[in-house]
């Protein structure tokens, strides 16, 4: 029983990795635009139906690189047009045009691309399965792994050793002292869009072999990314990387006692984080939002 | 095929038509006018084409089109042109406003169509309000047959029973029940539990085990942790009540995780498969027809679909294809359009040809079509001719020398009584 429960355990922090691709775009942009971004599963769907394109003519590496790339720039003129204008307004504004955002999304993919799922298999060169001890691992999923280490840690030493991050992460703190230093926000606003949703582009990118290209993928993925998101606690960065791997591991562990729960799990989880730390575990106070 | 959605536009001009012909006849030039369109034989089409069901309901209906053109083509029924008149039945309350518009509106000789079990449920009603004689093409739902059967509903689609019979049936043959240690997964919705309920007894009948059955949330996007748990049963069979997206995306995990249980599932409909890609998908499975059976009439149907649409037919477009020549037959042979009398000639046992090898007849106590069912295997990648081409038919079910009634739910198991 334990071997089975560490399996789980094991498989569940391979499965918050992706969770925390995910979620991370989503929590970035919130923490400094403090936009609730609803359109960030139609990024996520963005990313899958680009990289299928790439892949089918320069193959898997190009996709997974092109296709966030691609999202990446969609962001930036989504900003620029739109989503720039709504910063100073009330917050429900964002929400709805993010919300408007989503469904015009979805509606286009299934315009372009049909309304049936596409076939994006897993590369050839990363099928096959990697045993230690009694543990299984699929290749590719080791190779989703290693791509989520990378992003995470890229997107850390970006937050935290450039100019542009300290730009960010002094903008998150305070926006109007930064502006009072003669320091102007709006290009760190467009990059952080830009990242943000180009991280859901490759968290899309990366799932499409493992779950398929579908024009409803977007709808489907956005609560479990606002969930981690508020467990992880708003505006935390390891915030988001803890709860990324404890919904893993918790829904994992669900499957083996109780799979009709596995869904509800991180519900489960995300009520009790909120009745012992209303601000998420990790989550900081902002004086912007107080 | 006279298609129209626009119809109010278009009742205007019918019924200045008919006043026209009136008029007409009355001075002694008679019928021409009618025979052009005032008479026709309407028959509706409703089923899904948005939403989750859109794609097979989109095949369905290119295919209930193309015999409509085929039978006008020969000459029309009993002089008169048939009309197709097609909506899309999104849901069940959608279903039920389309039915009674069908019905009171265009007086619709038949209803075909359908592929939501729920919707199927709803027409059924209206059917037999309106004393319309409806064909199921689409919903598999045992109780549609049994509980909620009536004497205006047909059903050459096959139910679960069929299908969970058919795949078992070769899997009996193949020694892989007696004694046999099986692990499902099921969905966790009306669908699944119906499905569960009769493969589950399938199996303890014929003396296999049930070990496990997880029951999956839908739209489960992860199956890492079930493939898992099978892994550590280490069962003789892995047997899945799963269907739609949930169906394909375990497939594909599965396969990415090579585990050397044998696969195969209650349901199966070709365009997900398709969708899915030969990569993806592995194992056995029942199939209602499928387009490379080595059937004279099959192949006929799927060149003249492919010509017309680029792609071939699959289990779905069969359906309704069907569904409007067992109609067409109806009439031609009774010479009637009269209800009753349609529903006396389809129960007393006519046989059509359905495109298969054996033909088909409807079974007079729960109105489904007898017809054989086919076990498909997924085929080497190496072996295909094309990218419609992912199985080998490995036998029909039941035999050419056993009798339809081998996979039919018996009695017993889904009791009818008609109203």
């Amino acid at each position: 029983m334990s071997v089975i429960i560490l399996e789980q355990v094991l498989n569940g922090l391979l499965v918050g990795s992706y969770y925390i691709v995910l979620s991370l775009g989503l929590s970035l942009i919130f923490s400094l635009g403090g936009v609730v971004n609803l359109a960030h599963g139609a990024f996520y769907a963005l990313g899958a139906y680009f990289a299928y394109e790439v892949q089918r003519r320069l193959g898997f590496g190009a996709a997974v690189v092109l296709g966030p790339a691609g999202v990446a720039l969609v962001g930036v003129a989504i900003e620029r047009l739109f989503l720039r204008r709504l910063y100073r307004e009330d917050p429900m504004l964002g929400l709805l045009f993010t919300f408007g955002l989503a469904m015009t999304a979805e509606q286009t993919l299934r315009m372009i691309w049909g309304a049936s799922g596409l076939p994006f298999p897993i590369p050839e060169s990363l099928r096959g399965q990697l045993l230690i001890g009694d543990f299984i691992y699929s290749y590719y999923r080791l190779t989703v792994l290693a791509v989520v280490m990378a992003a995470i840690a890229a997107c850390w030493l970006l937050l935290t050793r450039t100019a542009f991050g300290m730009i960010v992460r002094a903008g998150t703190r305070d926006p109007e002292m930064v502006r009072a230093m003669g320091v102007s926000l709006k290009p760190a606003l467009t990059g952080v869009f830009a990242l943000g949703v180009g991280l859901a582009g490759l968290a899309g990118a990366m799932s499409a072999p493992l779950a398929g290209v579908q024009p409803a993928m977007g709808s489907e993925i956005l609560t479990a990314a606002f969930v981690v998101v508020v467990i992880g606690g708003l505006g935390s960065f390891w915030g988001v990387v803890v709860a990324g791997l404890l919904v893993g591991v918790v829904r994992g562990v669900t499957v083996a006692f109780y799979p009709p729960a596995a869904e509800a799990s991180m519900y489960i989880l995300m009520v009790l984080v909120l009745l012992f730390r209303p601000r998420g575990l990790m989550g900081e106070k902002f004086e912007k939002f107080e | 095929m006279i298609y129209r959605k626009e119809r109010l536009s278009l009742r205007g001009r019918r019924a200045a038509l008919k006043t026209i012909g009136a008029g007409v006849a009355a001075l002694g030039f008679p019928a021409i006018l009618r025979a052009q369109g005032a008479d026709t034989i309407k028959l509706g089409h409703l089923t899904p084409r948005t939403g989750f069901l859109g794609q097979l309901g989109d095949y369905g209906f290119k295919a209930a089109s193309m015999a409509v053109d085929e039978i006008n083509a020969a000459g029309g029924l009993l002089g008169r042109k048939i009309e197709l008149i097609a909506e899309d039945s999104v849901n069940p309350q959608v279903a039920v406003t389309k039915a009674q518009k069908l019905a009171e509106r265009e007086h619709v000789l038949a209803l075909i169509g359908e592929i939501n079990s729920a919707s199927g449920l709803a027409i059924a009603e209206q059917a037999l309000r309106y004393k319309i004689p409806f064909f199921n093409t689409g919903c598999n739902s045992d109780a549609l047959r049994g509980k909620n059967c009536n004497r205006y509903m047909f059903h050459v689609e096959g139910c679960n029973t069929m299908y969970t019979k058919t795949i078992g049936t070769w899997q009996k043959a193949e020694n892989k029940i007696r004694g046999a240690k099986w692990y499902m997964l099921t969905a966790d919705y009306a669908f699944g539990h119906d499905l569960f309920r009769v493969s589950s007894k399938f199996l303890k009948d014929n003396g296999g085990e049930l070990i496990n059955n997880d029951m999956v949330p839908t739209n489960t996007a992860d199956y890492s942790a079930y493939i898992l748990k099978i892994r550590q049963a280490k069962p003789d069979f892995v047997y899945i009540n799963l269907a739609g997206v949930d169906q394909t995306t375990f497939l594909k995990q599965y396969k990415e995780y090579n585990l050397p249980y044998p696969l195969a599932g209650g349901v199966m409909d070709t365009i997900p498969f398709w969708a899915a890609g030969i990569d993806s998908i592995s194992g056995h499975w029942q199939s209602l027809w499928y387009h490379m059976l080595n059937v004279p009439a099959a192949q006929e149907f799927t060149k003249r679909f492919i010509a017309k649409n680029g792609y071939p037919p699959d289990n779905q477009a069969w359906g309704d294809y069907v569904g409007v020549r067992i109609v067409a037959q109806a009439i031609a042979d009774t010479k009637s359009t009269d209800a009753p009398k349609l529903i006396e000639y389809l129960e007393k046992g006519a046989t059509f040809d359905i495109l298969k090898a054996r033909q088909g007849s409807f079974r007079a106590w729960d109105h489904q079509l007898l017809q054989e069912m086919y076990v498909v295997k997924v085929r080497d990648k190496a072996t295909m001719k094309d990218k419609w081409d992912i199985f080998e038919i490995v036998r029909p079910v039941p035999a050419p020398n056993e009798s339809l009634e081998l996979i039919q739910p018996t009695k017993e198991e889904n009791a009818c009584v008609m109203t």
